[in-house]
């Protein structure tokens, strides 16, 4: 048995990995032996022909969680992924859903599991062309045998869900990818599945639309608190989206953390170079990762206004600044209410000593400033004018980025 | 009687054991498929021929999801048939070759179905597809004629066997080009097998399944002049008369007739699903 994380002892676990090994081939049984006695994918290879995917792995994933398993194409994400529901049959090797070994159980308590427990997400999104949006959604629940009128209902719920209303009766080939993919995640959530498997979900969305999606995936996730594997090979994606994230190497993990553990301690060499190109992060600066700071606030108005400004762009705190663009402060939601309340000018629940950086300051530096605050840093140029923000996830993203181009 | 192989003998000993053993069956399918072909045409027949016309226009119409270019075809097609005056020859033909298809059809697409989901099935059945579709057409008449004797029944049976390959092959296609990840959906939602296929393969394979069902209502059509030759009757009897007397009007009448029901059918088939949904 390989050492398991258990220092998390506070949380349910609610899908438990034990020692999962899959093999490709006819003749898995001598090539078991030799996973057994540590021999490498490639002898194994030579000496079998067979195809080591998943070797003895062992993780948990606890209730709640999104964990992203992550790594290049060919480490053997997606077979994990389809392992966890037995869309393929893992060599050996225990998957606990809730408990229950889904690896030994009977096709038809397998064929429950997977009706009430588990929700599935494509990359290809994978709707049925001849129906409709509503019919798309209802499938899981048409399956199992649900009366028309109910799973219309609990259809158009999850239809809803994902701002989809109004297009209940159009078919798939009318929508764009990032409507498509709703759709997918509306038959998912259909059947009020605790469990959703998400295989490359957005990469095959525009970046634009990709964005959006994980930002609503967060956003919902917060609201229904599912437990989510969500399997990417796009590191931008997993830090941004991952509570942990597990980076896959050959078929095993390399290493499994939050993304600042993966950052600050990479385990070993792979995981290393994976997230080098992070710790250059000498040379990036304030201004690669900063945002755009619209809207800004002007100095003399309401707090009336800065309300419906935060409503309108979805935000929970504005920078004050005059025609000048001259910074002087910032305006959270909590401030600007009290404002509203007490009938007070905004200027008194102004926030001026928030951080702030310099266009050029790098990014090594931002990392402790970040870890330090509450609010968003403002990034000023040498005469003291506003020109962008930093949020944490700005930054990871900013990172992630360059990793990814250089 | 010199051949170095016997193979001609071998197969005339296998027809005569055939006919000893299975006589009753043989009785048994000749009576059900005269049946069928009766019903059919004597339920046309007994409708007035503009009333039937202006039906099966209708029913074009419907079928076609209300397109008005494939029924008024059909209308005025069936219109110029009856001021030929080949109308009942006409019933008599589309009788042979709708039940035909249906027979086909009823045996066709169950074979596809295995044969996407066996690859045993599969793989016994590639050779004789081939053998089916290589052999020329009036090798069927033969065994055809000495089973069944003459008459339409006969003449149903090589219509049947010459029309099947293609359907089959086209079932067994439809469902294998089923992408994968709508597989991985059914399966990932908990479907039993049978779920799968009729909720998920069979829909999606249909524009694949329907391009079968045309391809064999036009090999059968094609099979009508050849079928008269053992007894078959219906237009194509009148080609074929229309040959063995050199009559070239009512031989080019009759063909002409042929196509018609052709081009009739072939639009109706390939429009009954294949533009796939509205939107």
């Amino acid at each position: 048995m390989e050492e398991t994380q258990e220092e998390e002892t506070d949380k349910n676990i609610k899908v438990s990995v034990r020692n999962l090994t899959k093999i490709f081939g006819k003749h898995p049984d001598e090539a078991l032996r030799l996973v057994e006695q540590g021999k490498k994918k490639q002898e194994i290879f030579e000496e079998t022909q067979q195809n080591v995917a998943l070797r003895s792995l062992s993780f948990d994933v606890y209730e709640g969680e999104l964990f992203v398993l992550m790594g290049l194409s060919g480490c053997g994400k997606s077979t994990l992924l389809r392992c966890i529901n037995r869309l393929i049959e893992p060599t050996s090797g225990v998957v606990e859903i809730d408990g229950a070994n889904i690896v030994t159980m009977s096709e038809d308590k397998l064929r429950q599991v997977r009706r009430t427990k588990i929700g599935m997400i494509f990359q290809s999104f994978a709707l049925l062309p001849h129906r409709t949006v509503l019919e798309n959604v209802g499938f899981g629940l048409e399956i199992q045998d649900m009366s028309v009128a109910e799973r219309e209902e609990k259809a158009r719920e999850a239809i809803d869900l994902v701002g989809l209303s109004g297009y209940e009766e159009s078919y798939p080939s009318g929508l764009s990818g990032g409507m498509q993919q709703r759709v997918g995640l509306a038959r998912a959530l259909a059947s009020d599945a605790d469990i959703l498997l998400m295989d490359e979900a957005f990469s095959a969305l525009d970046p634009m639309i990709r964005r959006d999606m994980q930002d609503e995936l967060i956003e919902l996730q917060a609201r229904l608190n599912k437990t989510i594997i969500f399997v990417s090979h796009d590191l931008d994606e997993a830090l941004k989206l991952g509570d942990r994230i597990a980076l896959m190497k050959d078929g095993v993990i390399a290493q499994i953390g939050t993304a600042e553990d993966l950052l600050q301690n990479p385990s070993c060499d792979y995981v290393e170079r994976f997230v080098e190109d992070v710790n250059l992060s000498r040379v990036l600066v304030s201004k690669d990762v900063m945002k755009r700071p619209e809207p800004l606030l002007p100095p003399d108005s309401g707090p009336r206004n800065a309300l419906r400004l935060m409503e309108e762009y979805g935000i929970s705190s504005l920078f004050v600044a005059g025609k000048d663009r001259m910074f002087r402060g910032l305006v959270t939601v909590d401030g600007a209410v009290e404002a509203k309340k007490r009938e007070i000018p905004l200027r008194d629940v102004m926030v001026t000593d928030s951080p702030t950086v310099l266009l050029d300051t790098p990014a090594q530096e931002l990392m402790p400033i970040m870890a330090e605050t509450a609010y968003p840093v403002a990034v000023l140029d040498t005469e003291g004018r506003i020109k962008g923000f930093i949020v944490r996830g700005s930054l990871l993203a900013g990172l992630a980025r360059l990793e990814i181009e250089v | 009687m010199s051949d170095i192989l016997p193979v001609g003998e071998v197969a005339e000993a296998v027809v005569a054991w055939i006919n000893e053993t299975f006589g009753w069956l043989l009785d048994w399918i000749t009576m059900a498929l005269d049946m069928l072909i009766s019903g059919f045409q004597d339920g046309m027949a007994a409708i007035p021929p503009l009333i039937l016309i202006v039906i099966l226009a209708v029913l074009a119409w419907v079928l076609t999801r209300r397109n008005l270019k494939i029924g008024l075809l059909t209308l005025f097609g069936l219109i110029f048939i009856y001021l030929l005056d080949l109308w009942p020859e006409t019933v008599l033909t589309l009788a042979l070759v709708l039940t035909s298809t249906f027979v086909t059809l009823a045996i066709a697409i169950p074979l596809g179905i295995l044969a996407s989901r066996y690859v045993s099935v599969n793989t016994a059945l590639r050779p004789l597809l081939d053998l089916m579709q290589t052999m020329p057409s009036f090798v069927y008449l033969i065994p055809a004629v000495i089973f069944f004797g003459l008459g339409n029944v006969p003449g149903m049976i090589a219509t049947i066997i010459f029309a099947m390959p293609p359907a089959i092959r086209l079932t067994n296609l439809g469902i294998r080009q089923v992408p994968i990840e709508l597989i991985e959906v059914s399966e990932a939602f908990g479907a039993t097998e049978w779920q799968k296929l009729i909720k998920v393969q069979l829909p999606v394979a249909l524009p694949t399944i329907m391009a079968g069902v045309n391809q064999c209502i036009m090999l059968a059509l094609s099979m009508t002049v050849i079928a008269a030759m053992i007894g078959a009757a219906g237009l194509g009897l009148n080609v074929l008369i229309g040959i063995q007397r050199v009559d070239i009007g009512g031989g080019f009448e009759a063909g002409l007739c042929i196509v018609i029901i052709a081009i009739i059918l072939d639009r109706i088939t390939q429009n009954v699903i294949s533009s796939g949904p509205d939107k």
